[in-house]
């Protein structure tokens, strides 16, 4: 609209000379419709919240965010921080705010582990593992993901032994219907030794890749970099462990009473989201990354197989950095449909944000507009930034890749 | 998101609609639409529950057919929206019921800062655990550790989270959106125990596997009065629900039931009696209703004795004796003000 200005305007030019009347001027015309819309937006804005917070204390329904500072009361079966009853709400919406970030960061990580490893799959050469591959995706993305949440939740987890008859491993891993069960390393003085130790293997790592890099440019001769950077991984800390004694110590889950107590609890609820979520999103991110390679053009391949590459290395050098110049984008979507998706924890009793936040706190202190807000709030937020980052990885990508 | 998407329909809802459902009297809303929208629980036996042929039936559902009957004559008139415990106040809130009548515990926050009105008591009851028989407990104080199945946004979660740091103990609370998926979860062995009001306990129960593998254990750990619920900032609606239920008491307080409620009108001497009946007085008019308001309460409904007995006293399946809910006179807590 504003694009159409009088001074540009051919016609304007061959009228008789005078300012047109003021209602005339497209420029101040366009500006008075954009501000007038503007104003009706706002207006409406300013009526909805109005109205809600009219309405709200007319009922004499509380509203504010006082009630963050109360204490909160009830109990949550799993916390990352600590948290008692005595805490308030504020911490236990921080409890809810961690579980969903544990949830959807550990189903972002296998999903895309798993949606690589079937997206590459779909393409093998051989039949079967391409059909297998292929059936999985058709299967998985097809079922709705509440259904597939009941499958893991219900249908499978469900049905594991009570806690007496847990399934054991080596006498240190407990699995029933209450979770899995496992020995928790204990930190003890001298432990210190080990994470120096790996930091140095680190930094060791990245002065030979460097080193390894140079030499392989100036003299063609390539250095098995993976192998000895695991190799000073693993054995760096390792060396410092036995020099310093093994300053470690294993808790064991043992039967006391009802449950098992003491060591790492993996509660069911946890696993079968986790699963749902990175199977299902798999799928998805299966087709894509079959799209992103086959999106390679096929001169590359053959200019690969022309320099006699290994069918590893092609993959690993030429057309996976270029795939991923098409698989990041749509990527992020399936990681922001994941990370809305974990909301369905409330459907098998995860405590979630929506469970913890968006159930227990609104129902015990009513203020469902302000929790709603702040609950919608964190999903826009937690979106917006994983766009963000991968709106950046994208563009660094890009532009190695030109 | 499926809840997030459902809560935030009900928000909607209550921004737009606060306003009409506030302002307009619920009772002439009522009359104009010519049925009774009455919030009731998803499914508990004894109070709220859908019998075979899909009509609902219960304690609960009884106020809300008496109500019913106090305005049309005709307790039929009623539409059920089964709600659960965290969707009920919204959907009150937001004017999507007229009554709310689900096993809901009278407690003060949800008087006051959620903008509602509790009418009465229907039910007094109390919070228990039931535990499996095997586990050879027979005391609350021996549950230390226990993963322990509840509802959310119940006075049940909380009490349970008190009692347990009131004696020192741990626990884990495993919280399920339904009550049908409480039960489940501690039918296939999710939790050691179960907790809810002793009535519900009763009434759940007969949902599970094997009935008698379980049992009640002796402590009441809170005070559950459970009773319908309106919104407030409508006086006329609030005292008609909460006279509904006294007219009941006081139907049974002086003998009147559904079989002798005929005989009664024509022939009794007693002034309370014709007052009830709507004799004598203009009783259903100062509530905004026909004068024949509680003689159609009780004799297309019934009194309370009779809905007591018909939907979980000692002869339905729930086996609950009246105890606390048996009238003043007998030694119980229901106690109906005087319809004078």
């Amino acid at each position: 609209m504003y694009r159409v200005t009088g001074a540009r305007d051919p016609l304007a030019e061959s009228e008789p000379p005078g300012k047109p009347p003021v209602w005339q001027d497209p420029r101040l015309r366009a500006l008075v419709f954009q501000v007038l819309a503007l104003a009706g937006v706002v207006g409406l804005g300013v009526f909805i919240v109005n109205n809600t917070i009219a309405n709200l204390s007319k009922q004499g329904i509380a509203s504010g965010f006082g009630f963050l500072g109360r204490t909160a009361g009830f109990g949550i079966s799993m916390s990352l921080i600590e948290y008692a009853e005595e805490h308030t709400y504020l911490r236990a919406f921080l409890v809810g705010l961690l579980n969903t970030m544990l949830v959807s960061g550990i189903g972002i990580v296998l999903a895309t582990l798993l949606g690589f490893v079937l997206g590459i799959m779909r393409l093998s050469r051989n039949w079967l593992i391409a059909t297998l591959a292929a059936a999985y995706v058709e299967v998985v993305r097809n079922l709705p993901l509440l259904l597939q949440l009941f499958l893991w939740y219900f249908g499978i987890l469900r049905q594991l032994p009570g806690p007496r008859q847990s399934v054991t491993v080596l006498d240190a891993f407990f699995l029933n219907n209450r979770g899995l069960f496992s020995p928790q390393p204990i930190l003890e003085p001298g432990f210190g030794a080990i994470p120096l130790a790996l930091v140095v293997a680190l930094v060791a790592v990245v002065v030979l890749a460097r080193w390894a890099r140079r030499r392989r440019d100036r003299t063609g001769e390539p250095f098995p970099t993976v192998s000895v950077s695991l190799a000073l991984l693993v054995g760096l800390p390792l060396l410092a462990a036995t020099a310093t004694g093994f300053p470690l110590r294993w808790e064991y889950p043992v039967l006391q009473g009802f449950n098992f107590v003491g060591g790492m609890e993996l509660i069911p609820e946890l696993v079968a989201l986790v699963v749902a979520l990175s199977t299902y999103t798999a799928a998805f991110i299966g087709e894509i990354v079959r799209a992103g390679i086959l999106g390679v053009s096929h001169g590359q391949t053959e200019a690969a197989q022309a320099l006699g590459l290994t069918r590893g290395q092609m993959l690993r050098l030429v057309i996976i950095p270029q795939a991923l110049r098409i698989i990041i984008p749509p990527l992020t979507s399936q990681y922001l449909n994941l990370t809305k998706n974990s909301s369905l924890a409330a459907a098998i009793a995860y405590p979630d944000l929506v469970l913890v936040f968006a159930g227990t706190v609104l129902m015990q202190t009513g203020q469902a507009v302000e929790i709603i807000a702040v609950t919608m709030a964190v999903y826009l937020t937690f979106s917006l930034l994983i766009s963000l980052f991968m709106n950046v990885y994208n563009r660094r990508i890009a532009l190695v890749e030109r | 998101m499926r809840q997030l998407i459902r809560t935030l329909g009900i928000l909607t809802a209550l921004c737009v609609t606060v306003v009409a459902a506030a302002d307009a009297g619920t009772l002439d809303d009522v009359k104009k639409k010519g049925f009774v929208r009455c919030g009731v629980s998803q499914g508990l036996p004894g109070f709220s529950n859908p019998d075979a042929k899909g009509d609902w039936t219960g304690i609960d559902v009884d106020v809300c057919r008496a109500v019913a009957a106090a305005i049309f004559g005709e307790p039929g008139k009623v539409k059920y929206l089964p709600l659960s415990a965290k969707e009920r106040f919204t959907a009150l809130q937001s004017g999507e019921v007229d009554v709310l009548s689900r096993n809901t515990t009278w407690t003060l926050v949800r008087d006051t800062a959620l903008g509602l009105n509790f009418t009465g008591v229907t039910y007094y009851d109390g919070q228990g655990f039931m535990v499996p028989k095997k586990l050879n407990v027979r005391s609350a104080k021996q549950l230390n550790g226990a993963s322990v199945c509840v509802n959310i946004g119940t006075t049940t979660e909380l009490n349970l989270a008190d009692y347990f740091r009131a004696n020192r103990m741990t626990y884990k609370p495993v919280v399920y959106e339904k009550a049908d998926e409480v039960v489940g979860a501690y039918d296939a062995g999710r939790c050691d125990v179960y907790t809810t009001d002793r009535s519900g306990l009763a009434a759940q129960r007969l949902k599970m596997k094997n009935p008698d593998d379980h049992v009640v254990l002796p402590e009441i750990i809170s005070k559950e009065p459970l009773g319908p619920v309106v919104r407030h900032g409508d006086d006329q609606w609030f005292d008609l629900v909460k006279w509904v239920l006294y007219a009941m008491l006081e139907a049974e307080e002086y003998g009147v039931n559904s079989e002798n409620v005929d005989q009664m009108k024509a022939g009794s001497k007693d002034p309370v009696v014709k007052r009830l009946l709507g004799l004598e007085g203009d009783m259903g008019k100062n509530l905004g209703v026909g004068n024949e308001w509680a003689y159609n309460i009780v004799k297309k409904v019934g009194n309370y004795a009779e809905i007591y007995e018909r939907n979980v006293g000692p002869r339905t399946p729930l086996k609950l004796e009246r105890g606390a809910n048996a009238l003043w006179k007998n030694g119980g807590l229901q106690y109906p003000m005087p319809v004078r």
